[in-house]
């Protein structure tokens, strides 16, 4: 069991309020994802679950009990830290087994379940190596090694994959989703990459300066994010926003459209303008253009080989149900 | 990464370099060689450098005449006492201001730092006089030595003047300790006594290791108070070498026998911690 | 950043060292204040009472007093030129490419492992003394009359034994500035056409300023406090030649057992103390924020 409930949740450090009270439900099993910029909070959010730093006002309650008093090593939370915060001085094997040791566990189960965590992870030839003797990625399971022995109610994962090179993060954020599949514990997962939000979570919440701006599913926010903020902050590249009169005609202070929805035409098309830069990925061609009066740049996600070379007119066609409308103090009409 | 030096060149700033510290070195080594030579020979005209009978007399003499195996054993017990006792206190303390600094630790932290920089001479008066009411008031009743010449006092004051320094040495090492191991700690279910014993300890042992050693060292050649406040029950070697220096203990060989008891276990210690002596006496300023 | 239990925590760590080290700060240095203003001699003790001013009148007035201060700034100052400079120079020369950088080392940084009375003892008999230390066979060797030292020039030769003592820890320090100074900064001044000299004098010297203030300072405080050298020297002698602030007040306290004068000298010397100290905390604290 693993639900965890916040109920009117604030947090200030002095006068300056970092988190202003929230509500926020996360359900048994639920691989929830935090995201935002950075400095929104996310972590501090993540710290006061956690139990590592007090809330200023509300509740904390997990599995409905009040946890909010509760010290960090009684909640029954783990948690894997951006650092990976290994023990220097001690074996994988005995970073592994350390939470268990604290417990006061029996030497045969210790080991048993230290050796079983190793084999699922692939750590089993590096137990007794030293954490500076292992490659970022081994770090990174070891880390996670120590959290799933204990068999938390919830996992919490504050930026893991961010001192991971690019194409490990990718490999690592499989092996976390699988690993969520396999255990089904509610899993609380920190990022301000998008990429990891919008691929591993079951639900995002997106902060910013301490808000909720939105909750829901991944797709949820990508086809109705509720305000500009969440609309510019899913999906990549980010959503064109025109404001003026073409918004006008759609009854809107600004409009918001993502590149993927916007055809390109060499010849005809709503919008006409001229291409600027073509960034060519192979699979998508990504194309942004200028001098369409409407704004600054608009991107388009046009097909690989589209055949469109910087400086040449294009004219662009946006999906008509895929325009997105807002009102001026940025909400969703 | 440096480009060659001309072996030339090098050789010169070599043998200039060790010149140097031949130099500085020469009185500890002139008064290691006198203290094996016969005492005529120690005061040789032209002086003997190598060439003369090598005799432990002097040692057995000097070990004779002033039983330094007590004085040696006080040394020990008040500077390892003392480093020990002050260990103790600043571990908990460094910890604090190291992981959960607040708005006043800066200030708190200066403020340690200015009591080491009061001047022994400044309170030796009030020190002397509580220390001699001590002796009135309790070692008279009780037999507890506790006041002049006393191991408890000694012990108690060089932890108090070495404190500060402790402090300082373990705060600057434990800094670089990231606070996420610890906060890993806690989330393991780790009590803030196996926090500090099986992580945090553990960890800057190498830090604490070296605090320990330069604080020995300090203490050990402490000369103020030792000198003033013993008399022969806690007198460590700093008293033993005071002694020598009244006229009936002027004969070379054996006062160099007896520099050479004082000063050869701090030298040894000495070269061990060289590295982080910087560190520790400039406060973390200089690394 | 952290729970009010952690906070809790602390605290409760940090209080024995805290209570101890105010103890030790205030007790004594209130009692030492107290006695500044009694008539206190350890030898009457009943002819004691509040004399106001008194034995700061009587200790400014004591024969050695200004005496005192000019040696205390003779010995300090005489100190710290030698150290600074010797240091400067030696680290510069240790810091080249030499052959046994370690052993060097180590030969360098030995004096200050002496127990001061030890390399006081060591000097004044040893090398000082007229008749058979190495000095007088070295004069003699030269067909010079032999010179001696302590009673000739007391105060500059202690300035010499402990300036023997102080170089090393100088070197140490300006050593390890020295190597902590990015090569970069000293190749990009050599593309820049800067000779040694100019290199040294526009980025190393620079460079190890910080390291500097912080040697004056440290080597200050504890040169204020010398005692252990003079005691086994010159006593203070010939006559009040060799006699520092410190060593006056010990005079007072331990030979004179004038408490009451004493402790107007000790307070005399926590101020003068407390000026340099001032500076220091500035020059530290600055670097607690870095």
């Amino acid at each position: 069991m693993g639900r965890i409930t916040l109920e009117g949740v604030a947090k200030r450090f002095g006068e300056a309020e970092v988190i202003p009270p929230l509500d926020l439900d996360i359900p048994d099993g639920s691989f929830c994802v935090f995201v935002g910029p950075s400095g929104c909070g996310k972590s501090t959010l993540l710290r006061l679950i956690a139990g590592l730093e007090d809330t200023s006002a509300g509740r904390i309650l997990i599995d409905g009990q009040d946890a909010t008093r509760v010290p960090p090593a009684k909640r029954g939370l783990a948690m894997v830290f951006q650092s990976y915060a290994l023990y220097p001085h001690m074996s994988v094997r005995a970073n592994i087994a350390f939470p268990l040791r604290m417990a006061g566990m029996a030497r045969e189960e210790r080991d048993r379940r230290v050796e079983e965590a190793a084999r699922v992870l692939n750590l089993t030839p590096y137990l007794d190596r030293r954490p500076g003797q292992l490659s970022g990625g081994q770090r990174q399971r070891v880390a996670i090694g120590r959290a799933i022995v204990r068999e938390p109610k919830a996992f919490l994962f504050d930026e893991p994959l961010s001192n991971l090179d690019a194409a490990l993060r990718v490999g690592m954020r499989i092996e976390i989703t699988e690993l969520h599949e396999r255990l089904r514990t509610t899993m609380i997962y920190v990022t301000h990459d998008q990429v990891e939000a919008m691929t591993m979570a079951d639900r995002i919440v997106v902060l910013n300066a301490g808000k909720i701006e939105q909750v829901g599913s991944p797709l949820e926010l990508y086809r109705e994010p509720r305000n500009r903020f969440v609309a510019g902050f899913i999906g990549s590249p980010r959503m064109n926003f025109i404001e003026g009169a073409e918004a006008a005609r759609h009854g809107a202070h600004a409009i918001g459209i993502r590149p993927e929805h916007v055809t390109p035409h060499p010849s005809s098309g709503d919008w006409k303008g001229v291409v600027g830069v073509a960034e060519h990925l192979g699979s998508d061609t990504f194309l942004h253009v200028h001098d369409t009066g409407l704004a600054e740049t608009i991107t388009v996600r046009a097909e690989g080989e589209i055949g469109l070379n910087p400086g040449d007119t294009v004219y662009l066609t946006p999906q008509p149900d895929r325009i997105h409308r807002f009102a001026a103090n940025g909400d969703r009409l | 990464m440096a480009r060659a030096v001309p072996p030339a060149r090098k050789a010169l700033t070599t043998a200039l370099a060790w010149a140097v510290g031949l130099l500085l070195f020469f009185p500890i080594l002139w008064t290691v060689l006198t203290s094996f030579k016969p005492e005529p020979v120690a005061v040789a005209s032209p002086p003997v450098f190598l060439d003369f009978d090598w005799t432990l007399r002097n040692y057995q003499d000097v070990q004779r005449q002033r039983d330094y195996f007590d004085y040696f054993q006080n040394s020990v017990i008040l500077s390892l006492g003392s480093t020990i006792l002050a260990l103790l206190i600043a571990i908990p303390a460094a910890w604090s201001m190291a992981f959960v600094p607040g708005r006043r630790t800066k200030d708190l932290l200066m403020w340690m730092l200015s009591t080491k920089m009061m001047p022994a001479v400044g309170v030796l008066v009030p020190i002397y006089l509580i220390l001699k009411w001590l002796d009135d008031m309790i070692t008279r009743r009780t037999g507890i030595d506790v006041g002049l010449d006393s191991h408890v006092a000694l012990l108690v004051i060089l932890t108090l003047i070495n404190l500060p320094i402790v402090i300082w040495m373990l705060y600057t090492y434990f800094r670089e300790i990231p606070g996420e191991i610890l906060e890993a700690a806690r989330m393991d279910g780790a009590t803030l006594r196996d926090e500090i014993l099986w992580i945090l300890t553990p960890m800057a042992l190498p830090g604490i290791a070296s605090t320990f050693l330069l604080n020995v060292i300090l203490a050990w050649n402490e000369a103020f108070w030792t000198i003033n406040l013993t008399v022969t029950d806690a007198a460590p070697l700093s008293k033993f070498i005071t002694g020598f220096s009244s006229p009936q203990g002027l004969f070379y060989a054996k006062l160099s026998a007896a520099s050479t008891l004082a000063i050869a276990p701090i030298l040894v210690l000495g070269w061990f911690s060289q590295r982080q002596l910087v560190r520790g006496l400039t406060f973390g300023a200089v690394k | 950043m952290a729970t009010q239990a952690s906070r809790a925590a602390a605290r409760a760590m940090l209080s024995p060292a805290v209570v101890l080290l105010l103890i030790w700060m205030i007790v004594p240095l209130a009692m030492t204040l107290w006695f500044s203003f009694q008539r206190y001699n350890l030898l009457y003790p009943d002819r004691a009472g509040f004399i106001g001013f008194g034995n700061y009148i009587n200790f400014v007035a004591t024969s050695g007093f200004w005496e005192a201060i000019v040696n205390t700034l003779l010995l300090v100052g005489g100190v710290l030129a030698i150290t600074v400079i010797g240091g400067i120079l030696i680290a510069l020369l240790i810091d080249q490419p030499i052959w046994g950088q370690g052993p060097v080392r180590i030969l360098v940084i030995s004096p200050f492992f002496i127990m001061p009375p030890v390399a006081a003892l060591i000097w004044k008999n040893m090398f000082m003394n007229p008749s058979n230390g190495l000095f007088a066979e070295a004069a003699r060797f030269l067909g010079l009359p032999p010179f001696d030292f302590l009673g000739q020039a007391p105060l500059a030769s202690i300035v010499l034994i402990v300036a023997w003592q102080w170089l090393p820890f100088a070197t140490l320090i300006l050593l390890t500035a020295l190597q902590s100074l990015d090569s970069e900064r000293m190749e990009a001044a050599e593309m820049d056409g800067a000779g040694p000299f100019a290199r040294f004098w526009f980025i190393a010297l620079p460079h190890l300023a910080r390291a500097i203030t912080v040697v004056i300072l440290i080597q200050t405080i504890f040169l204020l406090g010398i005692f252990g050298e003079i005691l086994v020297t010159t006593n203070g002698g010939p006559g009040n030649a060799s006699t520092t602030l410190t060593y006056l007040v010990y005079k007072e306290a331990l030979l004179d057992f004038d408490a009451g004068t004493a402790a107007a000298g000790g307070v005399v010397a926590v101020i003068l103390a407390n000026i340099v100290a001032l500076f220091l905390m500035r020059a530290i604290g600055r670097n607690l924020d870095a």
